[in-house]
């Protein structure tokens, strides 16, 4: 398969349609508009369903219904989309239905700005929606990491029937790499459509699929079902990258965009004879805690960069356990980080730890 | 080898793809290579512009403070970007529009009539490429011809017509670098 040049919302769109996309319903909003624009024309022309809902909530709430008919289906936004989509989350989540959601941050919080963000670590870790759940949380790096993750999120969320969410910015969007196509995958016909799924019950017993349980005895039970699978997740789906932590003294933890930029970061350290080192989660939900206990063991010190206020900081700091010093440097407000800010922080680490 | 590659000016000035070009021609010379553009609310004559990155192994970040080289085809590029060309580098300066000389001696800046050079080849629209073949043929990165097979095949069906006045356009820049 040959290499193409690719924009990050292209590559997304056309990686969900070799996934076997079904169909999309969203709504427009900068920085990801590019993903519906393509998606508009692609999916007709494959004789699959493009819908512009009238709103984020109808959009999530028609993923929703199209996933309960065990359609692979997908939505994408952007940070305050995002917002208004977290009820139906949180019913995806009950329910046990697999959807995907792509979320290109923006500069929050409110209307914000269209920049590049980090802004919705938490939303999407530990908050994306009421009741105990978690989506799984997948952070691409680069335009390739973005293709194999779109693939990646559709195959999760049907394994574990749950919701898989993307986040990456505007800039992984708006972006142009190499990066290899995967061929595409047949849909699945109408016929093999998973047991559960809301198909008509010719010749058997209806299904039923709800978030609605009234009994609190029920209710605990369906909670108890999902903290069991979501602990099978965390058990088997952690995934991270490293670079140059084999003798790192320092370590880096970031992710998505600025994990890449964090890669020229140690690439520079390095050539000024520090032994820094870089992880970037991959998963932000699961997180890659143990990894990152087993570091700070033996690192002097680690330095999380986000663009946020310091979101992804705390699962770092709840893993370390304060077995290392953890510093933190972030920009705000759409922001982006840029070496030559990021090495004084570490080189400034360095002195202190 | 790592060279970042700042190209600015206008929305309509085709800067975008010259970058785009750029990126391609790297990446089939097998380059590893970015393209990220300026992204926000855009309004047609604002401002506009990509950073360009080739690189012999695997691009970090794809933004740079410091670009090894830059094209600036408005006045407000050059205010902006002539400061954060790294020393030794090269300045491209749509002279044109941006009738101030450089305050950078240790820059190699070329100064180009774009738009005049254009003019003569019957199209203000391809001042861009004239721009991108005298950076190409200074900072000697890729080989010129490497762009006009990029233009070959990436060129989109609409504007394809516009083909050889584009390549034609590439070799003028190049030929004032050379001289």
């Amino acid at each position: 398969m040959a290499r193409e040049l690719w924009e990050g919302n292209m590559a997304i769109a056309e990686a969900a349609v070799r996934a076997g996309l079904e169909a999309f319903f969203g709504y427009p909003i900068t920085p990801q508009t590019e993903i519906l624009e393509y998606l508009s024309r692609r999916l007709p022309e494959l004789g699959r369903v493009f819908l512009q809902a009238e709103s984020e909530v109808a959009s999530i709430n028609m993923v929703y219904g199209a996933a309960c008919a065990g359609a692979r289906v997908m939505t994408s936004s952007s940070s305050p989309g995002i917002s208004l989509m977290q009820e139906g989350f949180s019913y995806i989540a009950c329910s046990e239905v697999p959807a995907v959601v792509v979320n290109l941050m923006r500069g929050g919080p409110g209307l914000g700005n269209v920049a590049p963000s980090q802004g919705d670590y938490f939303q999407a870790v530990k908050m994306a929606g009421h009741g105990d759940f978690h989506p799984i949380v997948l952070a691409p790096g680069s335009i390739q990491e973005a293709i194999d993750l779109t693939i990646l999120a559709f195959d999760l969320a049907d394994r574990y029937r749950t919701l898989a969410m993307i986040v990456a910015d505007g800039s992984l969007g708006q972006m142009m790499e190499p990066a290899e196509m995967p061929p595409m995958r047949p849909v699945r016909p109408p016929g093999e459509r998973p047991p559960w799924a809301l198909t008509g019950a010719r010749g058997r017993l209806p299904n039923v699929i709800t978030s609605l349980y009234l009994a609190e005895e029920d209710l605990e039970q369906v909670n108890l079902r999902l903290q069991a699978k979501l602990r099978r997740i965390a058990a088997n789906e952690v995934r991270w990258k490293e670079y140059a932590t084999d003798d790192a003294e320092l370590l880096i933890v970031a992710f998505g965009t600025v994990g890449r930029i964090c890669q020229t970061v140690v690439r520079e350290a390095r050539a000024k004879g520090l032994k820094a080192g870089l992880l970037r989660p991959v998963t932000l939900w699961p997180f890659p805690s143990t990894r990152i206990a087993e570091l700070a063991a033996r690192v002097r010190g680690m330095l999380v960069v986000e663009m946020n206020a310091g979101q992804m900081l705390e699962d770092v700091r709840l893993a370390v356990e304060a077995r290392c010093p953890v510093r933190f440097y972030g920009r705000l407000g759409g922001m982006i980080p840029l070496p030559d800010e990021i090495l004084p922080q570490l080189e400034a680490m360095d002195a202190e730890v | 080898m790592q060279e970042e590659i700042l190209i600015s000016g206008f929305g309509g000035q085709g800067t975008l793809f010259a970058g785009q070009m750029l990126a391609y021609a790297a990446m089939d010379a097998g380059f590893h290579v970015t393209w990220i553009p300026s992204y926000g609310p855009e309004i047609r004559g604002g401002r506009s512009r990509c950073t360009v990155i080739i690189s012999d192994q695997e691009i970090g970040s794809p933004l740079v403070r410091h670009p090894s080289a830059a094209i600036v085809m408005s006045i407000p590029s050059m205010e902006a970007f002539e400061p954060a060309v790294r020393p030794g580098g090269v300045l491209v300066v749509n002279a044109s529009l941006i009738p101030m000389r450089s305050q950078r001696p240790d820059l190699r800046v070329l100064y180009v009539p774009a738009l005049e050079m254009a003019m003569e080849l019957g199209s203000t629209r391809v001042a861009n490429m004239i721009c991108l073949g005298a950076l190409v043929q200074a900072m000697s990165i890729l080989p010129l011809e490497t762009i006009e097979q990029a233009m070959d095949r990436y060129l989109g069906e609409p504007h394809r017509q516009w083909l050889s006045l584009n390549k034609e356009a590439l070799r003028r820049g190049a030929s004032l670098a050379m001289q």
